[in-house]
This record gives structure tokens, C-alpha cells and sequence, in this order.
């Protein structure tokens, strides 16, 4: 049984970046425009000038 | 610095731009793919003053940010790339709330809370014992109280408010279950009870609930912003005179005294009487009256007219909130806040629903301390019967399937505005349309045949007028294949017609008193080259697929009626041409109303189809009310739907969805009861386990919001 003292928090660490993660995607406004970034993954003026 | 990834380092940078409050917005109804965002970015991008520009495609919006941004040179510019662009006044756009990203956050907190905490649970299920169990419990505890404190504030916020006013609303169940379930389990871990942990439990109703929740305020939220993007392109400017120079303000800005001047294509900015100028009004959105009327010096106008031929200074007498159109539009209103009570079906099966809830906790609390005495069996079980009967699928019930039908009517160009308007668009069995600007597009169609030489003269000399039988002349000729004859010297004479010269003769087109020696004749007008005199008459032109949108809903079998402010024998013509049978014309406002509640009196359910100001009264006492994206703001904010194409044949596609979400939302209630019906026994009788509720809570959401997603007939 001391395996569960590992691998609970494994398990529970693993949810909380899962978690993390899904805020962090939040906050950086992915959801506010979904048809235009599945758009904008097509668009060519990214590729040889990122910063354009 | 060479990158790796070139997202990874534009990313930031843009999504810094973009959180900053832009400088302007346009709405570009037309933009629909990768190219079109490039090519409006790079359009704009390439003006000096523009620092940053950014395309939401969702919105159909381009957010602009710099310095003395200005619309004029922004809309020019995308027009030159073949891009339509309109300016949003973002004052009236209102904020947009934060609602929506609240929501997702709590929705992902439930969710990965309910998952973790679904993994420990399963380990129970399957038998761990003693002190791994309760070891379990206290992890699950640590995770659930916190996500469920979190995740559950929307519904114990409007549970509150519903108590403190002394009512029951569906989230005072909800939120009893959850907290119950969470502090009865946390009680049984702490202090060793044998009794069930609900942690997973609590935690998937708080999911599926604000799921149901999530979708509910997106579909409304969609139609908010679209219904705020038509009143935005309301934006009405006027044109102030001070001291002979002119000065564009906003039309709300006005006070009566101010001079106006109103430029041939104007709609009036405010209620006036004019000083000087001679001009032609088309009043056809305030009375439904087809033709154009002739206004002079001391006549009074109303806001809302369309200034045609000749320009107009007008002192102002009523203006911003004052005018008679403001004054229509507020008490639309508060029609409006009274049909929005039209209890939905969700609304009436939560209504019956949430008392059911409740009286069956507490029997099975009571029964069960009476038979056992055992108070924490007795809760175990009450916590059973209330997360059992929790609406877990009700709440998805109808949200699901009005978000599907509502996605479905937008690609048609529908917009949805109002909740219930599809279950009350279900019941229709009376279409009733209004005629100028509905079943017409209010345009002028010159009618007989015309001698082509005496057609081609009048078109050389309509050519430059705005007038709408100016327009439909310069049509007409174009239709025979005839050149416009060169005419020149043109001037438009307000109020009386277009003069030239043509072959060395002066030519006028006009009304028949002035253009030559004849009759007033009311309805045309007159070309004359002194010697003689052709007389042109108009009629309407139908709306090109409104027959056929007449015979689907017929072959449906809707009545079909039509009402109109326009001249009796104008009405006639349409509805023969047409084939309606019942048609009446000359009505006021007030008397379209009058009808359409005396069909309601006799059980008929109506759906008025309108535009103007005359039909806001009619729109209001309607079952349901629809109008074309044309119409005026008033009539508009009136409809619960509104067409933004200019096509009427999505009528009928229309009313066919309605009555097939209808019947599903009626199935998914059946659905979500049916599973109730089957677990309720078992949870009362006390054999009810977490994993039970979990499976049922699961399964019917799933079902529901399968079925929701269906191909709808």
C-alpha cells in the first residue's frame, strides 16, 4: 500500500497541471475566436516573418 | 534570436495587442476565410496611422488600434480590397460580459475536480476498505470542498435570491444537493461513519449542470451581440448648421432649435418642420404608404422618414429621446419584457419539477429515521434521493437542442433573438404579412410598355435622380436594352422632377402638372418635351421569391394574410399577384393590432411579419413576431427572429425547425423524467450507491444531449 503514498500525488499533481493548462489556454483569449484560428493556421504570412 | 516555433513567439505580442481597448471597430458582414483575414489585415496594416489591426471571424468584427484613427478612410480602403465594412459605434455595442469565460472556468474546475476525484472513487467502489477507504475520502474531500466552493457560485448565487424573495426556483434543489452531498460526506470521512462518499457525485451534477448552464448563456449571448451589431449600424448622424457651417453630430445630440440639414438619401435624425427646400419624403417605414410624399417650407417631418430628392433644412422640434419614433421604440420595450414572460417549456417543467425535489428528500429522511432510527442512514438516503433526482438532464434538455436549431438558423441567416421563440413559432398556424419593404422590396417597378424612344429619353434624364421612380425607369430601360438618350444640362428640381435639354428641345420629368400641360395624375409621373406627353405608372415589385415562399407555407398548411397602410387598390394588386386571399389595406397601426388580436381571440396563433414603424404595434400582440434585418431598429428589436438575408423563402425552413425542436425538447424532458422514474425507487428504498447516481447522471445527459445533437427532420 505505500505505492499509493507516491501515486496519489502523482495523480493529483498531473490533474492540477491538467488544470493549469486549461487556465492558462483561458487566458490567452483561445477560445474568443474559434472559426478564426482554425482560419489563421492556413495563412502563409506566419511562416517566414513570425513576428509580422 | 532565431525560433523555434514562430507561434510561440508571435503569440504574446498579439494577444497583448489584442486585450487593449481598440480605437475602432467595423463589422464586416462579408469576411468568411483565411484569405479574407489576411487580406483585411494587410489592407488596413498597410495605413500609416494604423498600429495594429486584428480580424475576429467569429464576431465578424476587425479590431483597429492607433493613432487618429478615423472610419472614413479605414471602410474606403477594405472597400478598395473588395471588402463591405460598416462602422460600430461601441458606445452603443454595450461591454461585453465576462460571463461566458467565467462560466468555461468554473465548467474546467468541475470538471478536472470530478475527475480526480472519480479515480479515487472508483477504488472504493471496487473495495477498498478500513483505512484506505477513509484515506480516499479525506483526498477526495480536499479536492471536491474547494471545486464544488468554486464551481457551485452561479447556482447558490441565484438559489439565495430566490429564497430571500420567498420563492423556489430549480437552482434551490440544486445547490441543497450539492452542499448536502459534499458536508455529509465530509462528516462521514472525518468522523469515520459508514456511510456512502458523494464527493464524485456533487462534483458531476455541479459539470453537467453548468454545462447546460454554458450553452444556455452562449445561444443568448450570440443573439445579444448580433441584435447589438443591427442597432449599432442604426447609428444615426445629422448634419448641424451653425452659422451657415456644417458639423456632423450624433443624432442623439441634437436639442430642439437646432438647424439640421438633411441631404438627399437622409433618413431624418429628428422630429422638425422645415425651413427651406423642397423635397419628396418616403414615409413608406412609419405608414407603409408606397409613395413618396412632397414636402415644403413649414411642413412638419418625422424622424424615421427618408429624404429623396432635394436637400432640406429643418429646424428641430423633438429630438434624441423625444422623437415620435424613440417614443414607439421604448414602448416596444416593454412589450417586449412582457412576452418574455411566455413561460418556456424548460421554465414550466422546472416550475413543477423543483417542489417534487424537495418533497421527496425530506419523505425519504423522515421515512427512514421513523423505520430505523438512525439519523445518518436516513441522510444517507435523503443526499441519494436529492442527487438522484437532480436535473441533471433537464438542465440539458432544452439548452442542447435550441443551441443546435439556433446554430442551424444563423447558417440559414435567421437570428434567433428571443429564448422561447421556437416553441412559440411551433404553434403557429396564421402568417400574416405586412406589404411595403415584407412582401415587396419597396422598390418601384414601372409597369405597361412604354414607347422605347420616349423610355430612353426619360432614362438619360432620370440617370442622376434618387428618386425611387427615377430608379425604376433607369431599371426599366436597362431591362429593354435600351441606352439612356444623351440629355443635357440636368437639374433636379425638388419636389417637381428632373429638367434638361435634349435635340436642342427643353425636356422635363416630373409630376404630370409640371412636366406638361395635363393633369395632376396622382400616381406617376409625366415626361414632357412641350409638344408631347408620356405618362409613367408604377407598381411594386414583389419580393423575387416571395410567391414561392407564399406557396410553401400554404402547401404547409399556414393561413396566409396579408395587412397593409398602403392604398387599397396598391394592396389588391400585390396580393393578386400574389394569390393571397385575404388582404386588406388603408389600416392604421392600431388597427392591425386590433385584427391580429381579434384572431387571437378566436384561438388563432399568429406570426406577424414586419418592418416598418406601423407594424410595431401588430409585432407586439403577435404570438411571435419576425422582421427583415431592413426593417427600422424599432420593429427589429420587436421581432424574435429576424431575417438577415433578403431572401423570405428561410420562412418556411424556419417554422419547419421550430416544430422539430419543439418535439425534441419535449422528448428530452420525456427522456430526462423516464430516468427519474427508474431511479427514484431504488434511491428511496435505500439501495441507491454513489456509483448508481454517477452512472444515471451520466447516462441521461449523455442521452439528452445526444439526441439533441440529431440531424433534426
Amino acid at each position: 500500500m505505500n505505492v499509493l503514498a507516491i501515486l496519489i500525488p502523482v495523480s493529483v499533481s498531473l490533474g492540477i497541471l491538467g488544470l493549469a493548462a486549461f487556465v492558462w489556454t483561458m487566458r490567452a483569449s483561445q477560445y474568443d475566436d474559434p472559426d478564426g484560428d482554425r482560419a489563421r493556421i492556413l495563412d502563409e504570412r506566419y511562416d517566414d516573418d513570425p513576428a509580422g | 534570436m532565431t525560433a523555434a516555433c514562430p507561434a510561440c513567439v508571435a503569440l504574446p505580442e498579439r494577444a497583448a495587442a489584442r486585450d487593449a481597448d481598440p480605437d475602432l471597430v467595423l463589422h464586416l458582414p462579408d469576411i468568411h476565410c483565411a484569405g479574407c483575414i489576411a487580406s483585411v489585415e494587410e489592407t488596413l496594416g498597410r495605413l500609416p496611422e494604423v498600429r495594429e489591426a486584428r480580424v475576429n471571424l467569429t464576431l465578424r468584427r476587425v479590431f483597429i488600434a492607433g493613432a487618429n484613427i478615423a472610419p472614413g478612410p479605414m471602410i474606403d480602403a477594405l472597400a478598395g480590397a473588395g471588402h463591405r465594412a460598416q462602422e460600430l459605434d461601441t458606445g452603443r455595442l454595450g461591454r461585453q460580459g465576462n460571463e461566458g469565460r467565467d462560466l468555461l472556468m468554473r465548467i474546467g474546475v468541475a470538471g478536472f475536480a470530478m475527475m480526480n476525484v472519480m479515480l479515487l472513487s472508483v477504488a472504493v467502489w471496487s473495495g477498498a476498505a478500513g483505512a484506505t477507504e477513509r484515506l480516499f475520502h479525506l483526498i477526495s474531500a480536499a479536492i471536491a470542498l474547494p471545486a464544488v466552493a468554486f464551481s457551485g457560485r452561479p447556482f447558490f448565487a441565484s438559489a439565495l435570491t430566490a429564497l430571500s424573495r420567498g420563492r423556489l426556483n430549480m437552482d434551490v434543489p440544486i445547490s441543497l444537493a450539492i452542499t448536502l452531498a459534499a458536508l455529509v460526506s465530509l462528516a462521514s470521512a472525518l468522523f469515520g461513519g459508514e456511510q456512502h462518499g458523494w464527493f464524485d457525485a456533487a462534483l458531476a451534477l455541479t459539470f453537467f449542470l453548468l454545462i447546460g448552464r454554458y450553452l444556455d448563456h452562449a445561444g443568448r449571448n450570440a443573439a445579444r451581440s448580433a441584435a447589438a451589431e443591427l442597432a449599432a449600424l442604426d447609428v444615426s448622424q445629422a448634419i448641424l448648421l451653425e452659422g451657415g457651417a456644417e458639423r456632423i453630430v450624433r443624432a442623439e445630440d441634437l436639442a430642439p432649435g437646432d438647424m439640421i440639414r438633411a441631404r438627399p438619401g437622409d433618413r431624418l435624425p429628428a422630429d422638425g418642420v422645415v425651413t427651406s427646400g423642397l423635397s419628396d419624403l418616403d414615409r413608406s417605414a412609419l405608414t407603409g404608404e408606397s409613395k413618396a410624399g412632397r414636402v415644403g417650407p413649414g411642413e412638419e417631418v418625422a424622424a424615421g422618414e427618408v429624404n429623396l430628392t432635394g436637400p432640406l433644412d429643418i429646424r428641430v422640434v423633438r429630438a434624441g429621446r423625444d422623437t415620435a419614433l424613440s417614443r414607439l421604440t421604448d414602448l416596444v420595450a416593454t412589450a417586449e419584457a412582457q412576452r418574455s414572460r411566455h413561460a418556456g417549456i424548460a421554465d414550466r417543467a422546472a416550475r413543477a419539477y423543483a417542489p417534487v425535489v424537495h418533497i421527496l428528500g425530506a419523505a425519504a429522511f423522515l421515512l427512514w429515521l421513523a423505520l430505523t432510527g438512525d439519523a445518518w442512514r436516513a441522510l444517507d438516503v435523503a443526499i441519494s434521493v436529492l442527487v438522484i433526482t437532480c436535473p441533471c438532464a433537464l438542465g440539458l434538455a432544452v439548452p442542447a437542442v435550441s443551441t443546435v436549431a439556433t446554430a442551424r438558423l444563423y447558417k440559414l441567416g435567421l437570428l434567433v433573438k428571443s429564448r422561447t421563440a421556437l416553441e412559440r413559432l411551433s404553434e403557429i398556424d396564421l402568417v400574416v404579412f405586412d406589404k411595403t419593404g415584407t412582401l415587396t422590396t419597396g422598390a418601384a417597378r414601372l409597369r405597361g410598355e412604354p414607347d422605347p424612344a420616349a423610355l430612353s429619353l426619360a432614362a438619360g434624364l432620370a440617370q442622376g435622380s434618387n428618386h425611387p421612380y427615377s430608379r425604376a425607369i433607369v431599371a426599366a430601360a436597362a431591362e429593354r436594352g435600351l441606352e439612356p438618350a444623351p440629355v443635357q444640362d440636368v437639374t433636379e428640381v425638388a419636389g417637381r422632377g428632373v429638367e434638361g435639354r435634349s435635340g436642342g428641345r427643353r425636356v422635363r420629368l416630373g409630376r404630370p402638372d409640371w412636366a406638361g400641360p395635363g393633369d395632376a395624375d396622382p400616381d406617376g409621373v409625366a415626361l414632357g418635351d412641350g409638344t408631347h406627353v408620356t405618362l409613367f405608372t408604377f407598381e411594386e415589385e414583389p419580393r423575387p421569391d416571395a410567391e414561392e415562399c407564399l406557396r410553401t407555407l400554404e402547401a404547409h398548411g399556414y393561413d396566409i394574410a396579408l395587412l397593409s397602410g398602403d392604398a387599397s387598390a396598391a394592396v389588391a394588386r400585390i396580393a393578386g399577384r400574389l394569390g393571397i386571399e385575404s388582404a386588406t389595406g388603408r389600416m392604421t397601426p392600431e388597427e392591425k393590432a386590433a385584427w391580429l388580436e381579434a384572431r387571437a381571440a378566436e384561438g388563432r396563433r399568429t406570426l406577424m411579419i414586419g418592418d416598418g414603424l406601423n407594424d410595431t404595434g401588430a409585432l407586439s400582440v403577435a404570438h411571435a413576431a419576425l422582421s427583415p434585418g431592413s426593417a427600422l431598429e424599432a420593429a427589429r428589436s420587436l421581432a424574435d427572429v429576424v431575417l438577415l438575408s433578403d431572401r423570405l423563402e428561410p420562412i418556411a425552413t424556419l417554422l419547419a425547425t421550430a416544430r422539430a425542436s419543439t418535439v425534441r425538447m419535449k422528448q428530452n424532458i420525456a427522456l430526462a423524467g423516464l430516468y427519474n422514474v427508474v431511479a427514484v425507487p431504488l434511491a428511496f428504498s435505500g439501495h441507491a450507491t454513489p456509483l448508481i447516481a454517477a452512472l444515471a447522471m451520466s447516462a441521461s445527459s449523455l442521452t439528452v444531449s445526444l439526441n439533441a445533437a440529431r440531424k433534426l427532420a
